[in-house]
């Protein structure tokens, strides 16, 4: 089941890799998004640290839904996501690797890129450690959520817009608790309580969400 | 509760309850309309604007009752593949949504004159704002597939998902500190309403609970002719 698992993320990887633009692509997403918020606010350096973590989760909520689209998509039209369907590995443990290989594609990128785009927005250097801790709980979240909704959309019609209705309310308890966290720490004021909070959203989606997923994508290859 | 599955039964049944829901709801409506805009007491704080909770309150318990019935038809449907429980999530969800969206608006009326402003970002408000979207995408998942079996149960999937959010709408008032005021009805012990203001708003609630009953029967009913119809239509086409 190890093996299974490993296999699969090295495949949507490598796979993510080879196609090359896909990370990139989010990644640039992200940035230009944060560029707008410049541009539209204006470059007065306080009012850009008071909104600085505010606008880095919502940027990196909207970059992570834009890409939650490849996590099933390809599979579901190139048949591969039946025969993954048919094999004797459970189904959760290829959707957790799958959502693992989308956090390493997505995630990962989204994390390396917040602190520069952080300096970007004049936020404050206490908010720093904060930004790089609750979005290291916070995205893989993000990809966990994103699953169950990509996963429901395979097959409807105008599958993209739809995606972004069911996800983006469920999104919510994650951008509240990871700017709230940032903002805190800012202030001096103590963030554990925020952090437990996000862990716990983390470890609750890990439970609950490749179930829902792998539930959805049953009935998808039926 | 396989006893009801049978559509011909529900559709006998239904036929049988109609009429008493309807019924009942007009006559509730109408008096706890007159008892709680014209008997009732003002408040001594908030003045004539108080009137306001009698549509707020029941719409805000309805758009929570239906979520509710919703999820749990939906987990019928998705445990014992429950032909009808399908049908009710699905004739729920635009009832619930109109509960929601009313007790929004009536809210937001109520807020201006009591807090100053039409909306504030407190918990309570926004998880009920966060109720609407996931009507509003449990509806427009329900409608995207051209099997209408697949969105069925792509919703019920979504619906037990988005359940989560019920008991935090509850409970926000309880857990943060926020403008909305705590619930005053449903307390343990007795409620801090006066008792002229809690006679009009059960009987306001009763109404509501009717005519959702009413609502959800005729949605249901709807829907299995529905059913119907595309069945003849089929065998038309095979002919």
């Amino acid at each position: 089941m190890m093996v299974a698992f490993a296999d699969i993320v090295r495949r949507d990887v490598r796979l993510a890799l080879r196609q090359g633009a896909d990370s990139l692509t989010v990644v640039a997403f992200f940035i230009i998004g944060v560029v707008l918020f410049a541009f539209g606010v204006g470059p007065e350096m306080a009012v850009l640290e008071r909104i600085s973590a505010g606008v880095l989760w919502v940027m990196a909520l909207l970059a992570s839904l834009l890409s939650l689209d490849r996590l099933f998509q390809t599979d579901y039209e190139d048949g591969s996501l039946d025969l993954l369907a048919l094999t004797p590995t459970p189904l959760g443990v290829i959707v957790a690797a799958k959502v693992t290989a989308h956090w390493l594609t997505t995630g990962l990128p989204l994390i390396a890129t917040a602190p520069v785009l952080a300096v970007l927005l004049n936020m404050n250097t206490a908010g720093f450690g904060a930004l790089m801790l609750a979005m290291i709980l916070g995205t893989p979240t993000l990809s966990l959520i994103g699953a169950v909704g990509a996963a429901l959309v395979l097959g409807a019609r105008r599958g993209g817009v739809l995606l972004s209705l069911l996800v983006l309310p469920l999104y919510i308890p994650v951008l509240v608790f990871g700017v709230s966290a940032i903002d805190s720490a800012v202030m001096g004021m103590a963030t554990q309580a925020q952090f437990f909070i996000l862990g716990a959203l983390l470890l609750g989606t890990l439970v609950l969400c490749p179930w829902a997923t792998q539930a959805a994508l049953r009935q998808a290859v039926e | 509760m396989h006893r009801f599955a049978n559509p011909t039964r529900f559709l006998r049944l239904s036929a049988a309850i109609l009429p008493w829901s309807a019924g009942l709801t007009i006559v509730l409506m109408a008096v706890g309309l007159v008892t709680g805009l014209m008997v009732s007491p003002a408040d001594y704080q908030q003045g004539e604007s108080v009137r306001i909770m009698y549509v707020h309150v029941p719409s805000a318990w309805m758009g929570m009752l239906a979520y509710s019935v919703m999820a749990i038809s939906s987990a019928v449907a998705l445990i014992w593949k429950h032909p009808l429980a399908d049908l009710i999530a699905k004739s729920s969800a635009p009832a619930g949504a109109a509960f929601t969206f009313l007790c929004l608006v009536t809210g937001s009326l109520w807020g201006k004159p009591m807090w100053g402003a039409w909306w504030v970002w407190d918990a309570r408000l926004t998880s009920m704002l966060i109720l609407l979207f996931l009507y509003l995408g449990y509806m427009a998942l329900v409608s995207a597939f051209d099997d209408p079996a697949r969105g069925a149960k792509a919703g019920a999937i979504l619906a037990l998902v988005g359940f989560v959010n019920v008991p935090i709408i509850k409970f926000s008032v309880d857990w943060w500190n926020t403008l909305h005021q705590p619930a005053s009805v449903t307390k343990l012990g007795m409620p801090s309403i006066a008792t002229p203001m809690l006679i009009p708003l059960l009987v306001m609630a009763l109404a509501f609970h009717a005519y959702y009953v009413t609502v959800l029967l005729l949605g249901v009913r709807a829907e299995i002719t529905a059913a119907k119809v595309r069945a003849i239509r089929l065998t038309q086409v095979h002919e």
